[in-house]
């Protein structure tokens, strides 16, 4: 009897404060962060993060029709994984946040996808650059470029920098994003009069010797390896340490420092493809920088140091964007922010002017090619370059 | 000549992989040797002392870190049997399996949430990571030193089990585990001793492996693991010298697969690892206890 009347009691109590905390709640407005904080893609996914992050904490209210309303960030990991995923984006769902942003790796956005489409919730996609993103769901834009430009671009840079035209192209099995690079990259290079040897590695997997092995003996010029920053840095260590002497290219995912820190002091021969190169806005690298300093949490998240990463760039990016469509809406509302978003131009984005197409996906047409230095440990720009159509 | 340089590194690979899943696969065949349970926690303490590896030797010299991780991963293992099996001596098998895959999962998520979910880059250990050539194929050391190391490890085991006090106490309670108790056996111990031997090779297969692969990762074991286990229900659950052989050819025909992918014009590397466990299913159809199992099987 007693039990029953204290539990009566406590949620009395918490259906009071529920109420009191009502109109408090009333001048928020909830972004969704739909990033993996763990798994494969957990380094990447933390400094996304971190872009989003600084861009709250510099614009932390936004004016929505006469309004102003406080801007919460509702975190939640996805995993890396698929599956997993799902109940991620069920819990942005539950929680009533008006737009999502996110994720990083184009797998999970894809596995998400259909949950926030149920919902009728918008989602910003931020560097997932598989084209099966916006197609299969018309609430997702993203405001990053796409694989089939990013392989066209790394197809045409091996094409006319190695002259033995073979290419490895290494993939990870049942993972979206790194079989769609492979298969863009494949199909640009074949065009240019290349040849492609392939090789697929499963989940879990550590020894990468065999594949190197194979590309070698295959007379492949180049490696290609659209995979995670996890598959990365083991590839870079047993291709130094087995004595590979193939250059490594890869996509955005690439560009992290710790790819770089794998790299550093090791015979390797890195380029990537990405969406921004440190410099580019000299405000906003500071600014991420005191950010990332500034707190023992950032810097962990960041890999330990303070250089900033293309897709923390994005992720301030993609804040800004959904900052813009709420303005444009004149409301807190999913659906009308939905409505409003193929309108949203954001002309001063530091990774340059975004605006949507028809499909809801970024109108880009340049990516900037760097090549990692292993003698200081940073990324050195090489070209910004284009293809046009 | 050529052709040999060429696929050496296949070879190499193949030998030195099959080495550190046999360091592993020992501490699955003895533990179900004597207590018939699968032990699902094996592969994460592998990952622990890999973990524990990357965070010591940022704080201390290589001479003492490296002991001191060998330590305290057999006294891990050591304290998993106490608290998560013990417990359970007299409870139905099943429970205690679902205890091991308990402990899996808490090992998995510590080190989550230590890391925060993000590789730690294994450090250079000098000597063993150090870069060598071998019949014109460069590779680390360790690749080298593996299966020399791992067997003269089983023989030492094989020794300690066919000599001494306690290892025939070992064997005494693999064949009857509740006689050897009322013959005077102090069954516990002879357990955690167990434990103990197969947590000290997996921290040693972990230096190795980790040498050679070095990305650290809450579910980097898992795959090793499952290899290992695999390794052992191959030669034969519950034989030393079964889970051995087991694991080197397991490690050697995966990379194999590899070096046929070369000759044939349908990509294979897809199936890498497919091929050990359809090898495992081609083996267990003709020997169903193994390459070296005894007649007697039970139930899981």
């Amino acid at each position: 009897m007693k039990k029953k009347m204290f539990s009566v009691i406590v949620s009395a109590a918490m259906a009071v404060s529920m109420v009191c905390a009502l109109p408090a709640m009333a001048d928020t407005v909830k972004i969704g962060v739909y990033e993996p904080a763990s798994g494969d893609n957990g380094a990447g996914g933390k400094q996304e993060t971190l872009g989003m992050q600084y861009a709250n904490s510099i614009r932390p209210t936004v004016e929505i029709g006469g309004v102003t309303y406080d801007v919460e960030l509702d975190i939640v990991d996805n995993e890396s994984n698929n599956d997993k995923a799902v109940s991620a984006a069920s819990k942005l769902v539950t929680d009533g946040v008006s737009v999502v942003l996110g994720s990083y790796g184009s797998g999970v956005s894809i596995a998400g996808g259909q949950t926030f489409q149920d919902a009728g919730i918008p989602a910003i996609g931020v560097t997932c650059t598989n084209p099966q993103v916006t197609l299969a769901y018309p609430v997702y834009y993203r405001i990053c470029f796409l694989d089939n430009f990013q392989g066209a671009v790394l197809a045409n840079y091996a094409a006319e920098n190695y002259e033995n035209k073979v290419a490895y192209v290494l993939t990870k099995q049942g993972d979206d994003y790194s079989a769609g690079l492979g298969y863009y990259f494949t199909q640009a290079y074949e065009a240019l009069g290349g040849e492609v040897v392939t090789g697929a590695f499963p989940e879990g997997n550590s020894d990468f010797t065999s594949y190197l092995t194979s590309a070698k003996n295959a007379g492949a010029s180049v490696i290609f390896a659209p995979t995670s920053i996890e598959a990365a840095q083991l590839i870079i260590e047993q291709s130094a340490a087995q004595g590979i002497g193939l250059p490594l290219l890869a996509g955005d995912t690439w560009d992290s420092n710790m790819v770089l820190a794998a790299a550093e002091g090791k015979d390797v021969d890195i380029l990537i493809t990405t969406f921004y190169q440190e410099g580019g806005n000299a405000e906003f690298d500071e600014g991420v920088k005191a950010f990332i300093n500034g707190d023992a949490t950032n810097l962990a998240n960041n890999g330990g140091n303070d250089m900033v990463a293309a897709v923390t760039a994005m992720g301030y990016d993609a804040y800004n964007v959904a900052l813009a469509a709420m303005q444009a809406a004149g409301s807190t509302a999913p659906a009308d922010i939905l409505a409003a978003l193929p309108g949203v131009v954001v002309e001063d984005a530091v990774s340059g002017k975004i605006q949507f197409d028809e499909n809801g996906d970024a109108v880009r047409n340049s990516a900037f090619v760097k090549t990692a230095n292993t003698e200081t440990g940073t990324w050195d720009f090489v070209a910004e370059t284009s293809i046009s159509e | 000549m050529d052709w040999l340089s060429r696929n050496l590194p296949y070879l190499l690979a193949g030998i030195s992989v099959g080495g550190q899943y046999a360091l592993i696969a020992i501490g699955y065949t003895m533990v179900y040797g004597i207590l018939r349970l699968i032990n699902f926690a094996h592969g994460d303490i592998f990952m622990v002392a890999g973990l524990m590896m990357v965070y010591a030797s940022a704080s201390m010299p290589m001479y003492l870190s490296i002991p001191l991780v060998i330590i305290v991963t057999v006294l891990i293992g050591f304290m998993v049997e106490r608290v998560a099996y013990k417990p359970l001596r007299q409870a139905p098998r099943m429970s205690v399996m679902i205890s091991a895959i308990g402990v899996s999962y808490l090992l998995q998520n510590l080190a989550l949430y230590i890391t925060g979910g993000l590789a730690q880059q294994y450090p250079h250990i000098p000597w063993i990571s150090d870069q060598v050539t071998v019949l014109g194929a460069s590779t680390k050391r360790v690749t080298v030193i593996t299966p020399f190391l791992t067997v003269i490890l089983v023989v030492l085991l094989v020794l300690l089990i066919k000599k001494t006090k306690i290892g025939m106490a070992m064997r005494a309670a693999s064949k009857d585990f509740e006689t050897s108790q009322l013959m005077g056996i102090k069954i516990n111990s002879v357990i955690s001793m167990t434990f103990i031997i197969g947590s000290f090779l997996a921290a040693v297969g972990s230096l190795l492996f980790f040498s050679n692969y070095t990305s650290v990762t809450p579910t980097v074991g898992t795959l090793p693991g499952l290899k290992a286990f695999v390794a052992a229900v191959f030669g034969g659950i519950g034989s030393i010298p079964g889970a051995l052989v087991g694991a080197f050819i397991i490690g050697i025909c995966e990379n194999l697969v590899m070096l046929l992918n070369q000759y044939v014009s349908f990509d294979i590397s897809n199936f890498k690892d497919a091929f050990a466990f359809a090898l495992l299913i081609i083996i267990l159809f003709f020997k169903p206890t193994g390459l070296f199992g005894e007649k007697q099987t039970d139930k899981v």
